[in-house]
């Protein structure tokens, strides 16, 4: 970076970002093609009867379904009603998954007599197939928001409460000690130290608790429910209409891509403070 | 003598280890040393003796196995808020800013933030930090994190001041300028130092008194006062024939116990 390179390389930079930019394009121009072929190669086989629409489905009848679902509304209600419906189950039980995961992996990262008490509960419990647990849930809470929460709760709980119990343990013990000499209480070493150092640990979990919260709503909704996407998967099937199935799975793609996306702007926000993995500036 | 409590004792303290394998080590066995209100004491001796665990029993993070430690004539028996320590590996908070990083100490024991944060952008200046307060550790060179580390330590105004190869890591030139700034704001306060280093020249420049430790289990092989005029300037005192004079005697006592040290790793390496 020093100027001498600068300089013999002035015009560089204006040639390499053309080379950049075109390449993008060609990136993004044959990811288009991609999709463009195989959809519309699906398409032609199922109007030139090479296979079965009533199996397969079809995409325009998909975006057909999608319409009807957004004009017309499906059969328990307005499109958006059943997306809150799932979006609402997922959330509250990821908040309450995240939560208990984090309180009781740090807890537990941090009191190992904790730690020993709990240890064969949790391998047991992480060893049962737990969307399983969806089933039990609807007989005991109903068919209501409270059973999919639930069930939304278990899949997310393990899913941080491992990563946060491993970041906590892995906390460098230097950092602790210089907090006590500078004269950190047990909470703060806690939530000063042990929290921040674990956060890496805890929000690489979001990524995946997020997935399974989706699928534990929606697995909820399969077993029984009077609303959601979930619902009206099921009711599609029931009613041999692959299209719907597919227009409800492209409507979870786009509530899971753009959790993804906060989970990644949450992720920049809070891990600022790690040297980052990208160059700052770009090398030439 | 008998007027003035030792600022730091030391009394036939010996710490055990349980290593991995179960068995016992012995790091430290009857070792005694005092360190004067206001006295900087350099500890020297070969590696793996048991220096940084002298530190951690005078700190009270880790209790003795027998053997007492007095403050101010008093047992330890806890982290004693009179006490700073630097650490040899890094352990400045990684998610603070430079400042934040420097007003932990202050504001861990619960003073207001708006005056902290004052007295903090002061420390961060003295230790020739200004312009960098909102940076993060990781943007720093590693000097300018043990100068973090530094002022993170200074700030709480501790009367005992541990140092643990504070600046082992650093190349020459930044050590010696970290060295000259060290014994100035040593000289505004003038705590106790207990200061670890491998580094003779290092030590007699610094110190009234060099304590040299055996190889482990580590206790005193000697005790030599330095009796060389202050303010000093640590990259010129070195050519001064007293110093020269006391780095040979030390360096006798020393090179035995590194040679030993030395033998002992090769032995260990070969079986
Ligand atoms: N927590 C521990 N458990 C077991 N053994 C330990 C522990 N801490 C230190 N030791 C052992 O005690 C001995 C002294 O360690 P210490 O860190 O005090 O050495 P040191 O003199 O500071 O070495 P160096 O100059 O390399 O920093 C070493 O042999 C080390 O293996
Ligand atoms: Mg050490």
């Amino acid at each position: 970076m020093s100027a001498v390179t600068l300089e013999t390389t002035a015009a560089a930079p204006a040639r390499t970002r053309v080379r950049v930019r075109r390449r993008r394009l060609v990136v993004r121009t044959s990811q288009l093609a991609l999709v463009v072929a195989f959809i519309g190669g699906w398409e032609l086989a199922v109007r030139a009867k090479l296979i079965d629409e009533f199996t397969y489905g079809r995409p325009s009848m998909v975006v057909a379904q999608l319409k009807t679902w957004i004009f017309d509304g499906t059969e328990v209600g307005s499109l958006g009603a059943q997306i809150w419906v799932t979006l609402e189950e997922t959330l509250i039980g990821f908040a309450i998954g995240v939560s208990l995961g984090v309180v009781l992996g740090v807890a537990l990262g941090r009191i190992p007599f904790l730690a020993d008490v709990f240890d064969p509960f949790i391998k047991v419990m992480n060893s049962i197939p737990r969307i399983v647990l969806g089933s039990i849930f609807v007989l005991w809470f109903g068919l209501g928001l409270l059973s999919k929460v639930v069930l939304v709760v278990v899949l997310v709980f393990f899913a941080v409460f491992f990563n946060a119990f491993q970041g906590a343990r892995e906390v460098d013990r230097n950092l602790i000690a210089n907090a006590r000499i500078l004269g950190a209480s047990p909470r703060k070493v806690t939530w000063q130290v042990v929290v921040p150092s674990a956060m890496t640990w805890i929000i690489a979990s979001l990524h995946i608790a997020f997935g399974f919260a989706l699928i534990g709503a929606i697995v909820g909704e399969f077993i029984g429910a009077q609303h959601g996407l979930g619902l009206l998967i099921n009711e599609a099937r029931g009613a041999f209409n692959p299209n719907g199935v597919y227009a409800a799975m492209l409507i979870i793609a786009v509530v899971a891509l753009a959790a993804e996306w906060l989970i990644a702007l949450l992720e920049r926000r809070l891990l600022r403070w790690r040297p980052s993995q990208l160059p700052s500036s770009p090398d030439i | 003598m008998a007027d003035e409590t030792p600022a730091v004792e030391l009394r036939d303290v010996t710490k055990r280890f349980r290593s991995p394998d179960g068995s016992v080590y012995t790091a430290l066995r009857d070792l005694s040393m005092t360190v004067a209100p206001g006295e900087f004491c350099a500890v020297v001796g070969p590696t793996g003796c048991g220096k940084s665990t002298t530190l951690s029993l005078v700190s009270g993070l880790e209790p003795a196995s027998a053997g007492t430690v007095h403050i101010d004539g008093v047992p330890v028996t806890g982290i004693d808020p009179r006490v700073g320590f630097m650490f040899q590996s890094d352990a400045v908070f990684p998610w603070k800013s430079v400042l934040a990083n420097v007003a932990a100490g202050p504001l861990f024991r619960g003073r207001p933030r708006k005056a902290v944060l004052g007295e903090a952008r002061e420390w961060v200046r003295r230790v020739g930090l200004a312009g960098f307060e909102e940076h993060l550790p990781h943007q720093l060179s590693g000097g300018m994190r043990k100068r973090v580390a530094l002022a993170q330590t200074l700030i709480n105004e501790p009367r005992i001041l541990l140092m643990d190869e504070p600046f082992a890591a650093l190349d020459a030139q930044t050590r010696q300028i970290m060295s000259d700034e060290l014994l100035r704001l040593w000289e505004l306060t003038r705590p106790s130092v207990i200061f670890v280093t491998h580094d003779l020249e290092e030590a007699i420049a610094l110190a009234d008194k060099v304590v040299v430790l055996t190889v482990g289990p580590a206790t005193v092989k000697g005790e030599y006062r330095v009796d060389l005029p202050r303010p000093r300037r640590v990259q010129e005192i070195r050519f001064e024939p007293r110093f020269v004079a006391l780095y040979e005697r030390i360096w006798q006592a020393l090179r035995d116990e590194v040679k030993l040290a030395y033998a002992r790793t090769a032995k260990a390496v070969a079986a």
